[in-house]
Parts: C-alpha cells; structure tokens; sequence
C-alpha cells in the first residue's frame, strides 16, 4: 500500500518507534515520524518484524525505556541509536508472562 | 476560539446531541411489548436488555439506576416505561424521577392492561404522544464545555495503540483543555498499568483518586479470583511478545493512551452520572461493548468516540458512536462501518495531530446533528447492564 518505510514515534519524550513495515533487515533505512508528522531517516540494526520497535536515539544500560511518554521498562544494555528494542535488550520493571 | 454545537437544551441545563423517545423496559420480561412499540413509532429507541427479575436485591438497585440513568441522558427528550408489573425493579421510581427532571414520561403495565397485544396498544399511543410533544424542539448553540465524551477501544491490533487510541488521546486532551467532560472505563485494560494512571490522578497516587484506582483493578481481579481465575499472571502472552509488545506496562499503555495525558479527576461507580463534573474521569465498567456502552450513555456521555483496528461495528440506540479505526487495510475492506480512517497515520499519509484534527471537527459534527455510520444503519441491538451477582 504505502512505501515509506514508516517507524512511529507517537510522544515527544519516547526513546523508541514502531516499525509499521515488512522486510526491514540490518541496514535497512527507515522514516521515523512523530505525532506532528516530523521526519528523520534512520538505519536499523538488526532484523525488526512489522509492529515491532526500535531506539530513535542512544540508551544507556539502566535507562528507562519510553513510549507513549511513560515508561514500558528498563534498557538491560546500551542500546545504540536505531537499533531493535524488544525482551533481549530491555526488561520490564513490573513483570514479563514468558518468565 | 470559540467552539460551539447544535444541541438540544434539556431541564438540567444539559443538551443532547439527539432528541429520542426512549421506550425503556423495566425488565427483559417487557421487551417483546418494547420492541412492538418502536417497530411502529418514529423517533424512538429501545433499551432491550436481559436484566431486571430474579437477581440480588444490591443487582436489582443497579438494573434500576441503570435504567433510570438512561431516561435521564441528555440525549432522551422523553421515556415510556414498559412494565410487566411482576419486576424486580422499582418501575414507579424510574417514573417518578424521570418525572421530576422536567421530561415527558409514561409509564405502562402489561399485566394491568390485559396482556401483550393491549399494552401494544396502549404503548404505540403512548409512544406516539411523547413523539408529537418533543419532535419540535429546537436545536440550540451550545459551547464546547458542555460536550460530554465518552471513549473505548475494541476489536484492536498492532496498529490501535499507535494511530486510532493517539487521535481518539488527542480529542479527549483538546476537550479537557476546552472544558469539556471526557470518560474512559475498561478497567480490565489497566492492569499492569494502574500505576501510571494513578499517577496521573488529581492528588498523587496515594491520594483518594489514586487509591481508588488502585482499588477498582484490585475489585475487579477479586471477582476473577473468585471462580478461580488469576487475570495477571502471563501477561504480555507469548503471542503479545511475538507481536512486539514488551512488557505488561506496554500493552496498558496502548489502550490507557485514548485518555490523552490530562490528569484524573475521579473514579465514578457504574451506577453515577456526570452532574457538574468536568475534565478526565474514570468509569468502573468492563470492555465489552454491550455493558459499557449502555453504562457510558447512562453516565450522560451524549457520544462516544471508538478505537478499532480489526472492525467492531456496534453502536449504541440514544449514544451516537465514531469509529475511529487505526488499520488502513480494515479502513477500507469495512468502509461503511468505519467513520473515520486513522490508518493514514500508518501508512504514512497523515500525522496523529492532522487526523486528530479531523476527529475533532467530526465531533462536532455528529454532535450536532449528523449521523455515525451505525447509527445509519441500526446497528445497534444489543445491549446490556454490568451486574455483579448471580442469576437466580
């Protein structure tokens, strides 16, 4: 439908975006937007499945993971810019199902 | 700038974005005798739930505040009660308070009137009158501080948290700065986010708002308990996982995200009504479609606005209902449900603030006058109240 390489940023303090894109690989280049429509191209690292995330900046270890403007856990490493941020780089403060 | 509608003036100083007879049976037992009535009489709606007989005493108040709540919304210019005479709930006190509010009310008793076909009868004419005395009303200017919001999600998916519940967060912030009141309930989806929303809470989360909240998620995983259900272990799922979500904070957050970021002023019960209050509350309700909507339009809420991605299609009879769906695929295979398309934001089309401006304009539109997709097409047949009891 679309062929902009979408990855969502819906709150201005969020360190990551949602990929809302197929076959994004290592390397790939994405758009990240923000709720205003605001744009900057990033290459992703690591292979990121449709509806997942990536960091739109570099998060320390320890730093808190944000979207939606809230807290969804803590970065368990540094986590560089663009990079794919799920349960293997970052922890969740209150309890994760498959533990 | 100055925001306005077209709305209808109630007694209460409340105005309505529709004027209806609503024919509201007192229990399931009169639905037949209900449904008969708005067959044949325009300009009427009908409340057919499955309440009212053998339950608990504390259900039957509830089945009762319910129902008078409805008749009271703003969006009811007038009721005809339809009572079989035999209830559990008190018919006359639904009268008299509907009554006391200053709207045109009616009451009938099919038992008393001699069955089915004579309270038919009694009920068209009835029904018909009710008609002939609000039909006329006219619509007034009102300001945008009047608007009573009420907002959900259902039938969600990857795309609900990131597009549809971001416009549906913008409108209900828009309308808190505007004075406006606005609604959220679904307190099912808190867990694992309870803590972020009592944040937000006026007074703190240790605060009475706060505790409250925290005491709504924890009633409500109790009655889970109960029978032997634990609603919190296992979240995300592992298919949540494989769709990318996190952790629990992050599949709350997706649906909390439709409130917006104002502060919470309060927590109201399923029985309450909004009176004078104004800003972000909370209502005690469940997410299924049937039980919250009848509770959000008993609360006042003159429309709803509906976060989808995979296509819920219902509205509610007195309450119109804006679906606002986030997937640009169900967008357009579901067009003449869907209301308004927020998988622009997906595919990249438009910003969350562009298509939040959209939705604030349909607002007003609807709001005044114009129709949701549903509500064109009736879809709106089933409905229910939260009870908390068992049947007997």
């Amino acid at each position: 439908m679309n062929t902009i390489k979408l990855a969502l940023k819906v709150d201005d303090l969020d360190n990551v975006a949602t990929i809302f894109a197929e076959n994004i690989t290592d390397g790939t280049e994405v758009e990240i937007r923000d709720k205003k429509g605001n744009s900057e191209l990033v290459h992703v690292i690591g292979n990121v499945p449709y509806g997942h995330k990536i960091a739109v900046r570099p998060i320390a270890a320890g730093e808190h993971i944000m979207k939606y403007g809230e807290s969804i856990g803590g970065a368990s490493r540094d986590i560089a810019k663009g990079e794919y941020v799920h349960i293997h780089n970052m922890k969740a403060l209150r309890g994760r199902g498959d533990l | 700038m100055g925001y306005t509608f077209q709305g209808y003036r109630r007694p209460d100083g409340k105005f309505g974005s529709r004027n209806l007879v609503a024919v509201i049976p007192s229990v399931i037992c009169a639905n037949d005798v209900a449904q008969a009535i708005c067959r044949q009489v325009q300009g009427t709606i009908g409340y057919f739930h499955h309440q009212g007989c053998c339950q608990l005493p504390s259900d039957l108040k509830r089945v009762t505040q319910v129902l008078l709540n409805l008749g009271l919304s703003p969006n009811v210019g007038a009721a005809l009660i339809v009572s079989l005479g035999c209830e559990g709930t008190d018919h006359q006190r639904i009268y008299e308070e509907i009554k006391a509010s200053g709207k045109p009310v009616e009451i009938i008793h099919i038992q008393e009137l001699g069955g089915t076909s004579r309270a038919i009868q009694a009920g068209i004419d009835a029904a018909q009158s009710l008609v002939m005395q609000i039909s006329g009303q006219q619509r007034e200017t009102a300001d945008i501080s009047n608007v009573i919001m009420a907002i959900k999600c259902g039938g969600s998916d990857t795309t609900s948290g990131m597009a549809s519940n971001c416009v549906v967060g913008y409108v209900a912030d828009k309308l808190v700065d505007l004075g406006a009141t606005v609604i959220f309930g679904e307190t099912t989806e808190f867990l694992g986010g309870e803590h972020i929303l009592a944040k937000r809470a006026v007074g703190g989360e240790n605060g009475p708002v706060g505790k409250k909240i925290y005491e709504i998620v924890d009633r409500m995983e109790k009655r889970a308990k109960a029978i032997g259900e634990d609603m919190r272990g296992g979240q995300p799922t592992p298919g949540n996982i494989a769709g990318g979500l996190s952790s629990i904070e992050e599949k709350s957050l997706g649906a909390i995200v439709k409130s917006g970021h104002r502060p919470i002023q309060g927590v109201l019960e399923y029985t309450d009504r909004i009176t004078d209050q104004k800003g972000l509350w909370i209502k005690d309700a469940p997410g299924r479609e049937p039980e919250i909507l009848t509770g959000m339009a008993a609360t006042g809420a003159q429309f709803m606005m509906f976060s989808t991605g995979r296509g819920a299609p219902q509205g509610f009879a007195s309450m119109p209902v804006i679906k606002v769906c986030g997937n640009p695929i169900t967008y357009e295979r579901m067009c003449h449900d869907m209301d308004l398309n927020a998988g622009r934001i997906i595919t990249g089309e438009k910003s969350i603030e562009e298509v939040g401006e959209e939705a604030f304009a349909k607002v007003l539109n609807v709001l005044s006058g114009q129709m949701t997709k549903n509500e064109a097409l009736s879809y709106f047949g089933s409905i229910d109240i939260f009870c908390l009891g068992p049947v007997i």
